[in-house]
């Protein structure tokens, strides 16, 4: 009776859409599993949500994957969703966790005690770099406006983000900050409970600056209502190529907020390779490409080792930067 | 203008459109019933199947309609069973579900019918004539008006502060504001007072705590005490006519008025919403009405009913405000839509009018639409809805109980949830049998999350006070807030100094 869920709403709505498409045709040509059970640590509707949505719709339609269930665990901070893979290993080889930046951030800060190392990595899919974007009438153009007003007056130059402090956002403005020469602790990082209320503190003037995604301040640049300072990617993204990188104005940082899988502990050696092999395969495949088109996804894709040695570093660029902010 | 709204209004009424209308209104209807499951999480659903559609406008003439179709089911849970889904529905519940009790559930979802059609068709021709200027309007508020703002809606108690019963309402308020901080707050990345118990990391649920404050307590009162319920069924178990008296629509058309109006407003700053709009329509309506109506508020008053209905449905249609000429969402809802939009193509922000006037208006069209198929389709759905209250007692208590535990379990998919709501519903229902308010819990913990964070937030921006002297809006928000919860212990000193004897007490 309680096993009523949206979920399987959604799984009746993706069935029809790959019905009416016909996309379920050619299902059995490369099939590589017959089914894949997402889990979820956040409810419908977030972030977390749509990753693992989408990656299923793609699987499911490219005919990789039989079928596709999901099952949102919200709690924790997404640690009731790892403790649950960790106690329920055994029975959950055709499972995969969905998650994100933030599970090298809590794990961390001890919001749960576990870390990626307690699970199986399967691969991070997707990502997005994160920019430092001003309102576009503001008379700052470049990262080098910026520290000169704030060298100018550390007062009055506060940036805001859509994460609590210590979080995600704040941690790239102190990035950039700490590249650039300045002190990481030194400036007011305002924090918004979303981002959506982030963008409209920019707006209406009571920030002067803001760290966001760069998939978002894109939309908003479009929009002529931003003007993007610096993005922490290597080299300038297609996506928006007049946005300029920190590392060409002088500041080396870069940074990725990825999205990835997890699988139980344990997991049998083959069952990962047919992970590892179905994510790879997605990449080629039109759906996968309209699904990532449709979100604004860019594609980072980091399989196997290099999933680890990405994440460890990772880990150690966050942990210094949030030991010098002292929050650990 | 008039050429945009006559190619918005040629395809919104083409039959394709017209069939989804329905069909959205009806979908939303029925699953905004279910508490856990509000707008967001239907459209969540729903997005799937909406850009399965492919063209824009239809796409978005489905989601219009079953956003005004949940948040009229939201409502519907609330009258009948005091059982708020959505936060946006807990005022209607104040008195909607007395009204329910004493024998009127179709007069009360008749005003919530009419109220929110009122609301929200006001709300459009607003939206209509002043979306382009009010962008700007969007952003006059900062982090310091917010937190004032949130103080006048907390102002709503004072509906639950009657005679001896201040102390009552001001511990409860204080009790819903020490449990909204709870969990990660906006100071610290760590979490506070969640005795290391991981399901506590993001702070009580608001459906856990709605159903065990409201629903619960209400069915064990159900058993434990069926006369003072009106025991034998024959009154809770009416239904009563649909029919609004000549009086009472009088009396609400006022109300209606000002509330469309207000409430759209609250509704175009990102960062209040449909909740903030309903309790300050409460608490407006509540504070300006004469004494005899202000006695009725919380005890089945159609103003109490029709005041947070018609905001509620304002401020929705004011949210596609900022989302719309700004490409800002204000709440999850707004969010959720937000993203739907750019899935189909369609990127909101200053130049979507310049650009693609055709959707803009279809936008306003099949909102318009969904509010007139939503009147159209639920009126007559009124009495077969309210029957739900003439299952009898001993099948409808253990129907409640199944609901309340559900909508609490799905919103989080946790079950410890469940421990939760029947841990919170005991102690609620020893605080009822105390005599003590509960709606000021849950007003409480509402905002009280909200108030935090914006008033950190202008703390550090002003290092410190400085913010209410620096900011002339705030410090007249806070002065108005100050007079809602002043102006009714003088009223009733100056009662009772009249009263004096004449009769003791009260």
């Amino acid at each position: 009776m309680t096993t009523w869920k949206p979920t399987r709403r959604v799984v009746l709505a993706a069935a029809a859409a790959s019905l009416a498409f016909g996309g379920a045709a050619q299902a059995d040509e490369h099939q590589i599993l017959d089914s894949v059970h997402f889990i979820i640590p956040g409810g419908a509707g977030g972030g977390w949500d749509g990753t693992a949505r989408g990656t299923g719709e793609a699987l499911t339609e490219s005919g990789l994957v039989g079928q596709a269930t999901y099952e949102n665990m919200s709690g924790g901070g997404g640690g009731v969703a790892i403790r649950y893979m960790i106690d329920n290993a055994e029975s959950l080889h055709d499972a995969m966790m969905v998650n994100s930046t933030p599970i090298v951030i809590r794990s961390l800060t001890g919001v749960f005690p576990q870390s990626f190392r307690d699970l199986t990595l399967v691969a991070g899919t997707i990502g997005d770099y994160a920019a430092l974007v001003v309102n576009a009438d503001s008379d700052i153009e470049s990262m080098d406006g910026l520290l000169d007003a704030y060298r100018a007056d550390p007062d009055s130059l506060a940036i805001g983000g859509g994460s609590v402090p210590g979080g995600m956002d704040h941690l790239v403005a102190a990035l950039v900050m700490e590249a650039a020469g300045e002190d990481p602790t030194g400036f007011d990082y305002i924090a918004y409970d979303a981002g959506g209320n982030a963008m409209a503190g920019l707006l209406s003037g009571e920030i002067a600056a803001l760290s966001t995604g760069f998939s978002e301040a894109v939309d908003l640049a479009n929009a002529g209502e931003v003007r993007i300072l610096g993005v922490t990617s290597e080299e300038r993204v297609d996506a928006y190529p007049e946005a300029p990188t920190l590392i060409e104005q002088g500041i080396d940082a870069t940074f990725v907020n990825w999205r990835g899988f997890f699988a139980a502990p344990g997991l049998p050696e083959e069952r990962l390779e047919a992970f590892r092999t179905m994510l790879a395969e997605m990449y080629d495949t039109p759906e996968w490409e309209e699904v990532r088109a449709r979100n604004g996804w860019v594609n980072i894709h980091n399989d196997g080792e290099d999933f680890r040695e990405f994440l460890e570093q990772q880990e150690q660029q966050i942990g210094d930067l949030m030991r010098t902010l002292g929050f650990l | 203008m008039l050429e945009g709204l006559l190619i918005g209004l040629s395809t919104a009424v083409m039959p394709m459109n017209l069939l989804l209308v329905v069909a959205g209104c009806l979908i939303g209807t029925f699953i905004g019933m279910l508490p856990g499951l509000g707008p967001m999480s239907i459209i969540a659903i729903m997005i799937p199947v909406a850009i399965t559609i492919g063209d824009p406008t239809a796409a978005l003439i489905l989601l219009a309609g079953v956003y005004y179709g949940a948040i009229f089911g939201g409502s519907t849970s609330s009258i009948l069973l005091n059982a708020p889904g959505v936060a946006g529905t807990v005022a209607s519940s104040f008195d909607g579900y007395p009204m329910a009790r004493a024998g009127q559930a179709g007069k009360a979802l008749t005003v919530a019918a009419i109220a929110s059609f009122a609301g929200g068709t006001i709300g459009v021709v607003l939206l209509m004539i002043f979306a382009p200027m009010l962008s700007s309007l969007a952003l006059l508020f900062h982090s310091a008006e917010y937190f004032a703002l949130m103080v006048v809606g907390l102002s709503a108690i004072a509906a639950f502060a009657g005679t001896g019963q201040v102390f009552k309402a001001v511990t409860m308020t204080l009790l819903g504001l020490i449990m909204a901080t709870v969990g990660e707050g906006a100071l610290f990345n760590m979490p506070r007072f969640t005795m290391g118990i991981m399901d506590l990391q993001s702070g009580f649920s608001f459906i856990t705590l709605a159903m065990a404050l409201f629903a619960l307590p209400e069915a064990i009162f159900l058993v434990l005490k069926p006369r003072e319920m009106g025991g034998d069924g024959e009154k809770s178990g009416r239904i009563g006519g649909l029919r609004i008296t000549r009086a009472e629509a009088r009396a609400i058309t006022p109300v209606i008025g000002r509330q469309s109006v207000q409430g759209f407003f609250v509704g175009v700053l990102p960062g209040a919403g449909a909740t903030i709009a309903s309790f300050l329509g409460y608490a407006v309506e509540r504070n300006i009405a004469s004494k005899a109506d202000q006695e009725n508020f919380g005890h089945g008053s159609v103003k109490g009913l029709a005041a947070p209905e018609t905001a509620n449905n304002a401020a929705c249609t004011g949210s596609f405000v900022p989302l719309l000429t700004l490409g800002i969402p204000g709440s999850g809802t707004t969010a959720i839509l937000l993203g739907a939009l750019i899935a189909l193509n369609v990127s909101p922000g200053p130049r979507l009018m310049v650009d693609e006037p055709q959707i803009f208006w279809a936008v306003i069209i099949s909102m318009y639409i969904g509010n007139v198929v939503l009147l159209i389709l639920n009126l007559p759905l009124i009495p077969y809805i309210a029957k739900i209250l003439t299952i009898p007692r001993n099948y409808l208590i253990p129907f409640i109980l199944f609901f309340t535990m559900m909508g609490s379990y799905i919103g989080q998919n946790n079950a410890t949830e469940l421990l939760m709501l029947v841990g919170f519903g005991v102690v609620a229902t020893i605080l009822r049998f105390a005599d003590y308010p509960l709606a000021p819990v849950l007003i409480g913990f509402i905002l009280g999350r909200m108030m935090e964070d914006n008033f950190s937030r202008a703390m550090q921006l002003y290092d410190g006070f400085g913010f209410i002297l620096a900011r002339p809006m705030t410090l007249g928000l806070l002065i108005v807030a100050l007079i809602l919860l002043l102006l009714p212990s003088y009223r009733a000193q100056r009662a009772r100094r009249r009263a004096k004897g004449v009769a003791d007490g009260d």
